[in-house]
């Protein structure tokens, strides 16, 4: 052997060793005596939590949307003429038009050049500089503070006590992060903790919107589900939140509550006597509430309302105000702005001990910032035209057009899935999702089971393939066992929506006859 | 109320901010009240911060993106034809034609995948880059969370461990801490100018073993805050190293397009593995990562950041797309990115402006560069190596001994004591040393030189006579 195969086979022995002791697989010498070296990243060396993460909302089914529409694209002949992404809750791709007023001031802040262009109304212009001024080098391209730009928080924290009917809000309070699922997912990570039957716990509605359980998953934290009452139009009852809490306390240690509000995929808008039912249960039983109200614009139905978390908190007096911990989240991506891309938001934590704040703080910091053209944006949907200003017709007018057609599109939606036999469809009360309940017939739960998918996931498919429909599955979101659902966007406009409608009743029918 | 004790402990174990820009901000806000101050106003260099510093975004970009927030613009003269053209091409690829819907993928939109992977393609000379293995997100740090979430693993003796470079990124070390990994120092050399000696590596990857499993090198080139470009030999050595004693090459390269040493060219760590030959190219597992956040751009609020991923396992690349799928990457960034990889060509109407503005941004950093060099080593007690590249000084501290015991009696390490006083008493804001690993004696400050040379000249002014002040007071 010559000294540079010896020298070679040293080296080889040694990093073997090293690769041993540093837990990696070793070498393995394969018939042509080649060496097979194993990876660094390989499924056992990786994080062990990162494997239970799943999305469905961008799941398998949107892979095989986003095929077909290569397929479409390419000439395949297909039972449609386009792909319909009814499973995201994206506005914008639906064609929702974004308010022209937000648009201008970002637009000006990007190239403050324009505002010597007199097309642009004045209000648009000054709330351009104001933007422009808080920030670093007058520029959105400066980095911000992590918390969030300061005249933003305050504006923030202005929007909420005008909201809430006066209730004080501290813009210390308030962080402004990268979409609400930055906020959510920090508050998750900030509060798990413990090991065995001492691990956090973490209450979420079932159905509910799968961030929570992917971020849950991900930090190995325990999900503590509580299911919603379907027959009662997906209400919440404090009796099944106990049980849940209970049965949980048996294995994991349940320190926070997850409500969406209004929900997600369900639609539904609390009631104020439930809200506070859920304020004085997380009181007794000591758990940090965490509010989801991105859809807090996003109410349809008569008779409904929405109330924030907070708001009642302060209204039930010091015995909760002053005790219950409560987070609540916002967003730029739904409401009437429906500006996802942004990726605007912000948080209010309330009563949180001030080490633990600190903690927060130092979490978020460790990102630098979110991104400031949407905090910018944030900034505009807390502090909209007001009346007298130039841009104010016109804001109201998109705004309420933007509402008044989801409003409609929720109506058609109810109304329509309940004509089909064998679908059946809760009011959509709020927020852009319609999750009706389909009856499967068991030939197709045996065919889907055989599959190795779920029956509605089975559902879903073929109507994808049949109609170019585009849902999620219940099972994505979870739902009591025995029962199916799927999630569909109500976003589509009007006309399109009917057609969208019309063709899932038909696929309905089909799909019931052939499996019966 | 939740306490201490229930904070994740992942998270406590985070290390403490230097909140020098907190201070900075409230030194504004307070002059902005009416107080009175020995200055005028804050400069804060701390970070890579160009627009901070008042440098001014780049023109084609900034109208390009404001056309595709308001498209309206697109139906007037407002802007040069390419401009228009570029931001119809850009809205084209955005769902529903608007920046504010989602991105069609969770791992950014399609089109600007492919935009990226054709641009690494003809930087490293045709080196095949899949569009696929490009995943966008919001700015650097998330990028580079995602892959150490994705290896974290372990604890005490198996705790999943990094090799990172001394002085290191000043972020990192708190990305590390968040994802429970540690931190395994391996000095560069600074009377080399910061350079990268593979002995250094196996010395650092030797003492690891027995208190963490190493399971990847971080490498910053150009680096931050060093300013060294590396060669080919390191290069070279690096990813043998990394080949046979089974590293991830975590490879951040954001100021690749700042490099103005004379003899120096940014060399992409890909470029150099593929040139190696399959029998590396093939098996040496890598993640590069690029940002807006650069000497060019300097777009760092918009947050837009993507990483190459060459070699991972698929199935494990796979778990990285899933850990991202919840998270939509922002849009403008993506499209910030786009016009980064595809700028004005010849013949453009913006192409003259365009290649004037990134002219002149490359000659004021490299003479900004040379300029605070010079001075900064005429400063008794101040030394400071050549910079070759990025965007960053970062001279080493000689501290009176009077000065290092006041900062231990206040719990503080001197250089933040001396970045606090600095910024107090001059109203200029450097970085210390220690958030870039720096923590112990060997002082060190960082200061960004990428700002209107007006400004880096008052930088230094006021620095040189704060730091005579302290020899004087605390001989």
């Amino acid at each position: 052997m010559n000294h540079g195969t010896s020298l070679l086979w040293k080296r080889r022995a040694l990093s073997s060793l090293s690769s041993t002791r540093r837990g990696l697989p070793k070498e393995k010498m394969s018939e042509n005596g080649m060496m097979s070296r194993p990876k660094v990243l390989t499924i056992d060396t990786i994080n062990p939590t990162v494997k239970k993460v799943e999305y469905a909302v961008r799941g398998p089914i949107v892979q095989r949307a986003v095929e077909l529409e290569r397929e479409l694209s390419e000439g395949m002949k297909k039972p449609f003429a386009e792909v319909i992404k009814a499973n995201i809750g994206d506005a914008h791709a639906m064609g929702q038009q974004p308010i022209t007023f937000f648009r201008q001031v970002l637009a000006l802040c990007s190239y403050p050049e324009l505002l010597s262009d007199s097309s642009f109304p004045e209000d648009a212009k000054s709330r351009a500089c104001r933007i422009l001024n808080s920030c670093g080098g007058n520029s959105m391209g400066a980095y911000s503070a992590s918390q969030g730009i300061d005249s933003v928080r305050q504006d923030v924290a202005r929007y909420i006590e005008r909201r809430d009917g006066g209730v004080p809000c501290d813009p210390d309070n308030i962080y402004l992060t990268t979409g609400a699922s930055d906020g959510i997912v920090t508050m998750l990570k900030l509060l798990v903790c413990g090991e065995g039957a001492t691990r956090t716990g973490v209450m979420i509605s079932i159905p509910q919107y799968p961030l929570y359980s992917a971020a849950l998953a991900e930090l190995g934290a325990v999900q503590i589900n509580y299911y919603l009452n379907e027959e009662k139009c997906w209400s919440l009852d404090i009796d099944e939140l106990q049980r849940a809490l209970n049965e949980a306390r048996l294995y994991c240690n349940p320190r926070a509550l997850c409500i969406i509000n209004p929900g997600n995929p369900t639609g539904q808008v609390q009631t104020r006597e439930c809200i506070e039912d859920v304020i004085r249960f997380a009181a007794k039983e000591r758990l940090f509430l965490m509010a989801d109200e991105v859809y807090q614009d996003n109410v349809y139905a008569e008779g409904c309302q929405f109330h924030s978390f907070k708001k009642v908190l302060f209204e039930m007096g010091p015995e909760y105000s002053e005790t219950v911990e409560l987070a609540s989240f916002h967003s730029t991506s739904k409401c009437y702005m429906g500006e996802c891309g942004f990726r605007g938001g912000y948080m209010e934590i309330i009563n949180m001990d001030d080490d633990v704040k600190a903690q927060l703080t130092k979490l978020l910091s460790v990102r630098l910032c979110s991104p400031v053209p949407g905090q910018a944006l944030m900034d505009l949907v807390v502090n909209p035209p007001q009346p007298g200003e130039p841009s104010y017709e016109r804001f109201i007018k998109e705004r309420t057009a933007t509402l008044s057609a989801l409003a409609e599109k929720a109506k058609l939606t109810e109304q329509v899935l309940n004509t089909v036999d064998g679908i059946s469809c809760n009011p959509v009360q709020g927020a852009m999702y319609s999750f009706p309940r389909i009856t499967i017939p068991e030939k197709a739960i045996q065919e889907a089971k055989k599959l190795g998918q779920q029956p509605d996931m089975f559902y879903c498919m073929k109507m994808l393939e049949e109609t170019g429909i585009c849902l999620v599955p219940g099972s994505g979101f979870g739902q009591k066992e025995g029962t199916y659902h799927f999630r569909m966007t109500i976003l589509p406009p009007t006309d399109k929506l009917k057609i969208l409608l019309n063709s899932v009743k038909e696929f309905h029918q089909r799909f019931t006859q052939q499996y019966s | 109320m939740s306490s201490m004790q229930q904070v994740n402990p992942k998270v406590r174990g985070i290390r403490n901010i230097v909140n020098l820009q907190g201070l900075a901000a409230q030194i504004t806000q307070q002059i902005a009240k009416g107080e009175q101050k020995p200055f005028q106003r804050v400069i804060d260099v701390s970070s890579g911060d160009p627009h901070r510093t008042g440098m001014r975004p780049l023109s084609f970009a900034r109208q390009v993106l404001a056309a595709c927030l308001y498209p309206e613009l697109l139906k007037d003269n407002s802007f040069p034809s390419d401009v228009r053209q570029r931001a119809q091409k850009l809205l084209g690829v955005c769902n529903g034609g608007s920046v504010g819907s989602y991105s069609a993928s969770s791992c950014g939109i399609p089109q600007i995948q492919r935009s990226i992977a054709e641009f690494i393609t003809r930087r490293d000379g045709g080196v095949a880059s899949d569009p696929e293995d490009i995943i966008f997100s919001s700015g650097s740090q998330t990028t580079l969370m995602l892959v150490l979430h994705l290896m974290s693993s372990g604890q005490g003796p198996t705790q999943a461990g990094v090799l990172t470079p001394l002085p290191c990124p000043h972020t990192l070390p708190m990305l590390l801490d968040e994802a429970a990994i540690k931190l395994i120092p391996y000095q560069l050399l600074e009377e080399q100018g910061w350079a990268l000696e593979l002995e250094e590596l196996q010395r650092a990857l030797r003492a690891a073993k027995g208190h963490c499993e190493p399971r990847a090198i971080y490498i910053s080139n150009p680096g931050n805050p060093t300013g060294h470009v590396q060669d080919l030999k390191t290069i070279e050595g690096v990813i043998r190293f990394a080949a046979s004693e089974q590293l991830l090459l975590l490879v951040e390269e954001v100021y690749q397009d700042s490099v103005f040493g004379q003899e120096q060219k940014f060399l992409s760590y890909k470029k150099v593995l593929f040139d190696m030959g399959p029998k590396y190219s093939d098996k040496v597992e890598m993640v590069s990562f690029h940002s807006i956040s650069n000497g060019i751009l300097g777009e760092c609020g918009l947050r837009g950041g993507y990483m190459e991923v060459i070699n991972m396992d698929p199935l494990v690349k796979s778990f990285l797309m899933s850990m991202q799928a919840p998270y939509s990457p922002p849009v403008l960034p993506q499209l910030a990115l786009e016009i980064m990889v595809n700028p004005p060509s010849p013949g453009d109407d913006s192409h003259e402006v365009y290649s004037q503005e990134v002219l002149q941004r490359a000659e004021i950093i490299s003479q900004n560069a040379r300029r605070g060099c010079e001075f900064l080593n005429n400063i008794a007690g101040m030394s400071c190596q050549p910079v070759m590249g990025g965007v960053f000084l970062y001279p080493s501290l000689q501290l009176p001994v009077e000065f290092i015991q006041q900062a231990e009696v206040l719990g503080m390490q001197a250089d933040v004591l001396y970045c606090q006083k600095l910024l107090e008493q001059e109203g200029v804001c450097l970085g210390p040393g220690s958030e870039n690993g720096h923590d112990d004696k060997n002082f060190h400050i960082r200061l960004c030189v990428l700002a209107p040379p007006a400004v880096l000249e008052d930088v230094l002014q006021r620095l040189s006579s704060f730091h005579l002040r302290i020899q004087e007071r605390h001989h």
